[in-house]
């Protein structure tokens, strides 16, 4: 048995661990241990009441025991009985045992709790220490519910001693954070906050994790605490490492309250007071400066120490985001820990700064370290530090480094750890399809990427591969060379016969001239994999076939000769049997014509998010906050693949009927898998179905209702009056601004005529399509709609309009428009529609306003409560302000009001404004000039019947037109 | 804050765990079987903090034992590799020059010490001296009591 130097004197409990210890197999271990338990249970069985040290040890040895991994069953009884012993070391153990074992049995809770409070209440400082430790590690809602109103009085009285302080801050700080609503607020809040100045250093450090916790709730309440945290920092950064005595570690003063105030302080925005800001940053540089003295230990301890206190005071700048000097020192200073030799100092630099990579101010000083940081990816012996790494190349790229980083993220790719591979490989999708050199590198990224980790390429990815090169036709050809050479590789990944079936269906005879890929060997290349694929795949092939049939009619003979196969026409998949009997049939039924109408290319997809980042966002959730970030902040957005796919002219979808047959990639995927956009409707039921079915774009024509997605109709639409006149027609200006909170619904409707709107905008660009009917059963003759944009709104608005195929539109037919904008600046006025057509000899004349506002290029952004009040603080001077105190038009209510401001595009911030009732909001117009961000608050007033609505921004003309939109809203 | 703290030695065998926030029995054993394994086979020059599920993993070797820390996404790495520190000195000071068998024979000494330094998963006192001042002062408690026993021990009474 060991030297137990300071044991209490359990003999029995010593000799049986020595016992447990001997023994030499699982089974005698389990013996003695049984042998014990029944010991034990006879004792406590026994009639002869046990005294309480006996209690004590046998409640010990079955401590021990659990702590072996075994169950437990009994003598929690026995435990609570020593709680209310009144021998320390008795009720420490019970304290013990209830700690540990507590949430296995919570019959006796009530009995626990009712001897927590006796020893809350003892005058002996020993026991109200056991008692709030107690509560602390285990704190539950019950506990909250009847011990909390008791902690308040403990921490805030000037009798109690420090250590009780000490403990019953972290105790408050347990059951606030177990049950928040059961922790009474009160005057003690006020005071606990001057707990910063206490003598004693352990009290404060206590006390600071408390105000941590509870100022991130209510940051008000905790406000004061900003200027004596700012202050107690100071103190202690300038002090010498001998002032603080005991709280210096390794040379370090007070390196975990200094950690803490840090942390505090990141709950705040920079302090407004210039005095305060100036000692706060004063502390910030001490603490830079420090990190390049020389060390005063060798010791790894001082240097853990004195750098936690740094990365923390990084932190905070970071959050601060407003010190360009500051985050750029920081940057440097990480830049060093890239290359010490500690591990751990790499990994946590590699990881801040990708932090700072999000800021405009650092962003190019983070991208100094490029080299460095693609170094590390390929040498770091560790795995989590080559993620870190991978994160913060990711974070660096723009469009200055994309062609370098992604070319290193593929070639580390090659070897990557499996455990990393599916996040790289969406990375890689995101950064290529995000940061463009060309679109002929961008197809080579991914094809690359498809070839080296196939298996990690998701659905999206490749699908997004498919909607880009469908969108934009100079690639086209490109891509279908490339992914047939890709092809000929002698193994290649399923993924790539999908993408290289799917291209070459579309746009196979745009390689057909060269012999080497004669319309022959594209179908022998193909069909030479057909057999090693999965159903899903066959399936697409066999829609590459038909689609070849009506590019290539020279081969249909063998292609027919495929679908006529037994293996297909008699496949045991339903589905591909389906296919070959339908495919077979029209390839023999239909007209040449016939099915090239039928099998026309595909139209172009329309633009939305990126399903690749969506994915990314879900996978990591902090994604999306560097995302939100970089967005937010970069003064010129770089260009997407988005962006430019929709300004190009031939991205306007066909306005001829739709092709049906230009099926999707995998038209067997389930409706969940329809990431491209080309839900037709609701999930048909058949797949094959699905197959014929239009694809959304612009088929169909407008339905009255606003069917997009959030954007309900909350409005009714009156059905306008029969006018012909060159003002504008009655309810014109009304049914205008209902388009403020949609995009889609009727703009105007009489007797005759009735046009609906389905727009589309991403960014600074937008896509309407303008939907003619003819309500009457006679012909509109010489149907001339234009669109024109008056005085200054011609600058700053760019409108390109289709004209029409046809200057007739039939009784009862309707005929559609696309009409594409581009916002260059902000704009208040809206284009004119204006519509001409003869109607039974007499002419007539609508004039319309085009539901075009600001607020269509808006985008709504998210971000925290600091962040908010951070830009709402920045955003104080004259005329970047507006504020509106008006009569609701409409009736006060939330959800309405909720659905009306996401509708007109702010990100709603919940839970940022303390009063529920009103709403917060960020945004951000998109302009190609100019991104101007946009703030607001809106606080309505039931009473009253009133709203006050406070919008700030940085541009006064948008101000104010916003608020003129929203003011017609409410 | 700290979610849980575990000691475990090299063959994984656990020496000491505390859990700051509620969690199953079954979900514990989980987790501690899978963090072990993970952390046993890292090697001696890798880094010392992980992400897993939604921890930090911060870890430390002290010759045959391990000490483990999960912390929140917010919380210092290099800090909480102090705290594994300043405990196994708190130990050290205590045990004098502490070993495995120290803290396995007494554990629940291990328990009240780890007590003193963290409470609810937040440091409580990182002064090396108020600790083991604490300490001592329960030994005190501890010593009057068994006096008493041993006195009424010889007097031949239970």
């Amino acid at each position: 048995m060991p030297n137990v130097a300071k044991g209490d004197g359990m003999r029995g409990l010593a000799v049986f661990i020595s016992d447990i210890r001997n023994c030499k197999s699982k089974e005698a271990e389990q013996k003695r241990i049984n042998k014990e338990l029944a010991n034990i249970r006879s004792k406590f069985k026994g009639d002869k009441t046990l005294d309480g040290y006996s209690k004590k040890k046998y409640v010990c040895k079955l401590l021990f025991i659990f702590l072996l991994g075994h169950d437990i069953d009994f003598g929690h009884m026995e435990a609570v009985n020593l709680l209310s012993s009144n021998k320390y070391t008795e009720k420490q153990i019970g304290y013990l045992f209830i700690s540990v074992l507590v949430n296995t049995n919570s019959d006796l809770i009530r009995l626990i709790i009712g001897s927590i409070k006796n020893d809350l209440l003892s005058r002996n400082a020993v026991h109200i220490c056991l008692a709030l430790q107690c509560i602390a590690n285990i704190g539950s809602k019950e506990m909250a519910e009847s011990l909390a109103p008791e902690i308040p009085k403990l921490i805030v009285s000037g009798e109690t001693i420090d250590a009780v302080k000490q403990s019953a801050c972290l105790c408050l700080l347990r059951l606030f954070r177990t049950s928040p609503d059961t922790v009474p607020s009160g005057e003690w809040t006020q005071r606990v906050g001057h707990l910063l100045n206490d003598q004693h250093l352990g009290v404060v450090t206590a006390a600071t994790s408390l105000i941590h916790t509870l100022a991130q709730k209510t940051p008000e309440d905790f406000k004061n605490c900003v200027s004596l945290a700012i202050s107690r920092l100071s103190r202690i950064v300038t002090s010498s490492y001998t002032d603080l005595q005991d709280y210096t570690y390794y040379f370090v003063p007070a390196p975990w309250l200094s950690v803490k105030l840090l942390r505090l302080l990141q709950v705040y925005p920079p302090p407004e007071d210039p005095a305060a800001r100036g000692r706060l940053n004063e502390c910030l540089e001490t603490i830079l400066n420090k990190a390049q003295e020389p060390p005063k230990s060798k010791k790894v301890q001082h240097s853990n120490a004195k750098n936690a206190v740094l990365f923390e005071a990084i932190n905070l700048i970071i959050h601060h985001d407003t010190e360009p000097t500051l985050l750029v020192r920081a940057c440097n200073q990480l830049g060093q820990f890239l290359q010490h030799r500690e591990t751990n100092l790499r990994y946590l630099a590699l990881e801040s700064m990708c932090l700072l990579a999000s800021s405009e101010f650092s962003h190019e000083a983070v991208k100094k370290h490029m080299d460095t940081v693609i170094t590390a990816l390929k040498t770091e012996r560790d795995v989590s530090v080559r993620q870190r790494a991978v994160d913060l190349l990711y974070g660096m790229c723009d469009k200055s480094n994309a062609e370098e980083i992604v070319a290193e993220m593929l070639a580390y790719l090659e070897t990557a750890d499996y455990s990393i591979r599916e996040e790289m490989v969406l990375k890689v999708a995101i950064l290529a399809e995000k940061y463009p050199v060309d679109y002929t590198w961008y197809v080579d990224t991914i094809l690359n990427l498809i070839r080296i980790a196939g298996d990690y390429v998701s659905d999206e990815v490749w699908f997004r591969v498919i909607q880009i090169v469908i969108n934009r036709d100079d690639v086209q050809g490109y891509a279908a060379k490339v992914v047939f050479e890709a092809l000929q590789a002698p193994a290649c990944h399923e993924n790539m016969v999908k993408v290289g079936g799917y291209i070459l269906g579309e746009f196979g005879n745009l390689i057909a001239g060269d012999q080497r890929s004669s319309p022959m060997v594209q179908f022998q290349l193909l069909h030479s994999k057909y057999h090693l694929c999965s159903a899903p795949t066959r399936g697409l092939l066999l829609s590459t076939y038909i689609k070849f049939i009506n590019l290539f009619p020279e081969i249909k003979g063998q292609l027919q000769d495929v679908l006529r196969n037994n293996n297909n026409l008699r496949n045991a998949d339903a589905e591909l049997q389906q296919r070959a009997i339908e495919y077979l049939q029209l390839s023999t039924v239909a007209s040449q014509d016939v099915l090239a109408t039928v099998l026309e290319e595909m139209p172009p997809f329309p633009e939305r998010e990126s399903s690749i980042l969506a994915k990314l966002k879900k996978k990591k959730p902090n994604v999306s906050d560097i995302e939100v970030v970089k967005e937010g902040k970069k003064s010129s957005n770089p260009p997407t693949l988005n962006n430019s796919a929709a300004n190009t002219p031939e991205a306007t979808p066909a306005s001829a009927p739709v092709p049906v047959m230009a099926a999707a990639p995998a038209p067997v995927q389930s409706a969940s898998d329809d990431l491209l956009g080309l839900s037709a409707g609701p999930a048909a039921a058949a797949p094959i179905t699905n197959n014929f079915a239009a694809p959304a774009s612009f088929a169909a024509p407008a339905a009255p209702a606003g069917g997009g997605g959030l954007l309900v109709d909350v409005f009714d639409t009156p059905p306008a009056q029969n006018n012909v006149s060159s003002a504008l027609a009655p309810q014109a200006e009304e049914n205008f601004f209902k388009f403020a909170i949609k995009n889609n619904g009727v703009l105007f409707e009489n007797e005759l005529l009735q046009i609906g709107v389905k727009a589309e905008y991403k960014g600074n660009l937008g896509r309407l399509g303008l939907f003619y009917g003819n309500k009457t059963s006679y012909p509109f003759q010489f149907f001339t709609p234009t669109v024109s944009c008056p005085g200054e709104l011609a600058s700053a608005l760019n409108v390109q309009t289709k004209p029409l195929d046809v200057n007739t539109v039939e009784g009862g037919a309707q005929v559609q428009q696309i009409i594409n904008v581009e916002c260059i600046s902000d704009f208040v006025d809206a284009p004119v529609l204006s519509i001409k057509f003869s109607y039974s000899g007499s002419m007539q004349q609508i004039n319309l306003m085009l539901p075009v506002m600001l607020n269509k290029f808006f985008e709504p952004v998210e971000m925290d409560a600091t962040t908010f009040f951070n830009r709402w603080k920045q955003l104080n001077s004259p005329g970047q302000e507006e504020q509106k105190i008006f009569k609701a038009t409409f009736p006060i209510d939330s959800d309405t009001s909720r659905t009306k401001l996401l509708g007109f595009g702010f990100g709603l911030l919940d839970g940022v404004d303390p009063n529920p009732d009103n709403f917060v909001g960020a945004g951000i117009i998109k302009a190609q000039s100019s991104q101007v961000g946009c703030l607001l608050r809106l606080e309505p007033n039931m009473q009253a019947q009133m709203y006050r609505l406070t919008l700030r921004t940085s541009s006064t003309s948008v101000t104010t037109r916003l608020a003129d939109l929203l003011l017609k809203l409410f | 804050m700290m979610k849980f703290m575990l000691l475990f030695s090299r063959q994984g065998k656990v020496r000491l765990q505390q859990w700051y926030s509620a969690t199953q029995e079954k979900e514990k054993k989980k987790i501690m079987r899978e963090l072990i394994t993970i952390i046993l086979a890292r090697k001696p020059k890798m880094c010392s903090f992980l992400e897993w599920k939604e921890y930090k993993i911060v870890y430390k070797r002290y010759a045959s034992l391990y000490f483990c820390c999960a912390i929140e996404k917010g919380d210092n790495e290099l800090l909480t590799l102090e705290i594994i520190h300043r405990y196994v000195e708190l130990l050290d000071k205590y045990f004098g020059s502490v070993c495995e068998l120290d803290i396995i024979f007494n554990f629940e000494k291990a328990y009240f010490i780890l007590d003193e330094l963290m409470l609810g998963g937040e440091i409580q006192e990182t002064s090396k001296k108020n600790c083991l001042k604490a300490i001592a002062a329960q030994d005190l408690l501890q010593e009057e009591a068994d006096a008493t026993r041993n006195v009424l021990e010889e007097m031949g009474l239970p």
